[in-house]
């Protein structure tokens, strides 16, 4: 049994023209078994930045802990939110320090850096970051939305057009993975608003 | 009083907390996960200026390309780069590492960095991890001595070489050395040698593919080319791309516009006492 598909997860983040959106399923399972149908896999760290946590649920409630704590840290000490590629720098560190005992969490992280330029990355479970320009995914659906998404992507999308591209892109992907799914939870973030989401998917 | 933990930011190095919870997982049968690598074509070779290294772009999770682009050579120092092979996370954390202590150095010492300093660093750090930071590296730079050129193994043994490969590719692109490098080659008949072989790896290993990354260095600086040749450009995108005029169900939208900045406004009036 592979340890990333315990308890099922999908996550999906794009970018668009001075905006992104994130997005993840909403199941939350044990194994075949569904416990929850409204677990929150992507999380706010301050209003322009975004988390996404997949992988093993347990170790990404804990990771998201210790990453607010030193996000608050940081706000603290610096005055200030602390910038998406400084955020993934720290994600990537704390992953890697657990090198030969990792956590079990692919994590995306998804925020507006300096001038409103959207910024994505994903990283794998020891902190190997990829900044990607166009999309990143992750979970066990992951392979279904790489697929989707290199299909679907545009370059320089508007924020509505957005939206409908990544919903598309993401209830086609859980369609066909049976870990993930029960509907879609979007956030579309401009750098005058937050929009949340949520979609109406196939409840199998 | 309860037994809590603070928990402040730690001094550094690995942490081996959840080691013991991982091998009670593996016991009962929960396999650990696969790490991504960069599969890889990693070359560097020495010409009558300098050193040329290059490297391919494609970075892999299992059989899925999870990085189309992603960059494997690395900045040591402003005169010594270091292309990297193997698991990801350790090759970008371990040039990281190396950089910032050549950084301190130089500024300890006021010197420019050298190659072998930069060489006896990640070959402590990689032997006394015994191979399991799996980083198998090409460093070459010059420097006052002249210019150089080393592979660095996972397990912290080192060759000096005029010519190197490393990674799954590396006897595709060693096939393309062995027969057509000879001394003192031009600096375009470096570049093209180099391209060649890079090419060598994409086309005929799976683990390697996407773009060819190129990096110059001679006495004089250095030159990045970023995606020097894109011999595989996507060529099947449907110019009209996918358009959703059936709109996507919505159960419930939310929301929250985000706080306008506050504005100083200099020279105001002063507050009365």
């Amino acid at each position: 049994m592979q340890i990333f598909e315990y308890n099922g997860s999908a996550l999906v983040a794009m970018v668009g023209k001075n905006c992104f959106a994130i997005a993840s399923d909403r199941r939350l399972g044990v194994q075949l078994q569904t416990i929850a149908t409204d677990f929150q896999r992507i999380s706010k760290i301050h209003d322009r930045l975004f988390l996404g946590l997949s992988g093993l649920a347990t170790d990404a409630q804990t990771l998201y802990q210790r990453l607010v704590f030193r996000h608050k840290l940081y706000q603290l000490r610096e005055e200030r939110d602390m910038k998406p590629e400084t955020f993934a720098n720290l994600v990537s560190a704390i992953l890697y320090e657990k090198r030969f005992g990792p956590y079990f969490c692919q994590p995306v992280i998804a925020g507006l850096g300096d001038e409103d330029k959207p910024f994505i990355c994903t990283m794998d479970s020891i902190g190997a970051k990829e900044l990607a320009k166009d999309f990143v995914v992750a979970g066990t659906a992951s392979e279904s939305l790489y697929g989707a998404c290199e299909s679907m992507f545009k370059d320089d999308m508007e924020p509505e057009e957005l939206f409908e591209t990544i919903s598309q892109a993401l209830l086609s992907s859980v369609d066909r993975d049976c870990l993930s799914g029960w509907g879609g939870h979007v956030y579309l973030v401009t750098p005058t608003e937050v929009k949340e989401r949520i979609l109406k998917g196939r409840m199998d | 009083m309860s037994n809590s933990v603070i928990e402040v930011p730690p001094k550094g190095g690995f942490s081996f907390d959840l080691c013991k919870r991982n091998e009670m997982l593996a016991k009962k049968g929960v396999n650990p996960p696969s790490f991504r690598k960069t599969g890889t074509t990693i070359v560097g070779l020495v010409f009558q200026d300098g050193v040329i290294l290059g490297a391919d772009t494609r970075a892999t999770e299992g059989p899925i390309v999870c990085d189309k682009n992603c960059e494997k050579i690395h900045y040591m120092a402003p005169n010594i780069y270091c292309c990297g092979a193997g698991t990801a996370a350790d090759t970008e954390a371990v040039t990281d590492m190396v950089s910032s202590q050549l950084q301190l150095h130089r500024y300890h010492t006021g010197r420019e960095s050298r190659v072998v300093t930069a060489l006896t660093l990640l070959k402590r750090h990689l032997f006394n991890y015994q191979g399991y930071v799996s980083a198998a590296l090409v460093l070459g730079g010059v420097d006052v001595t002249g210019p150089h050129l080393h592979t660095i193994y996972p397990h912290g043994s080192t060759d000096t070489l005029p010519f190197a490969t490393m990674g799954s590719g590396s006897l595709a692109a060693m096939a393309v050395f062995e027969s057509k490098y000879k001394e003192g080659l031009t600096r375009n008949e470096g570049i093209e040698l180099v391209t060649e072989a890079i090419c060598s790896g994409i086309f005929n290993d799976l683990g390697s593919g996407s773009n060819v990354d190129v990096c110059v260095i001679t006495k004089g600086g250095k030159e990045y080319l970023r995606n020097h040749l894109q011999p595989n450009p996507r060529t099947y995108t449907n110019s009209k791309g996918y358009s959703f005029p059936k709109k996507t169900e919505v159960l419930l939208t939310k929301i929250i516009p985000l706080k306008e900045k506050v504005e100083i406004i200099e020279g105001g009036d002063a507050m009365e006492e």
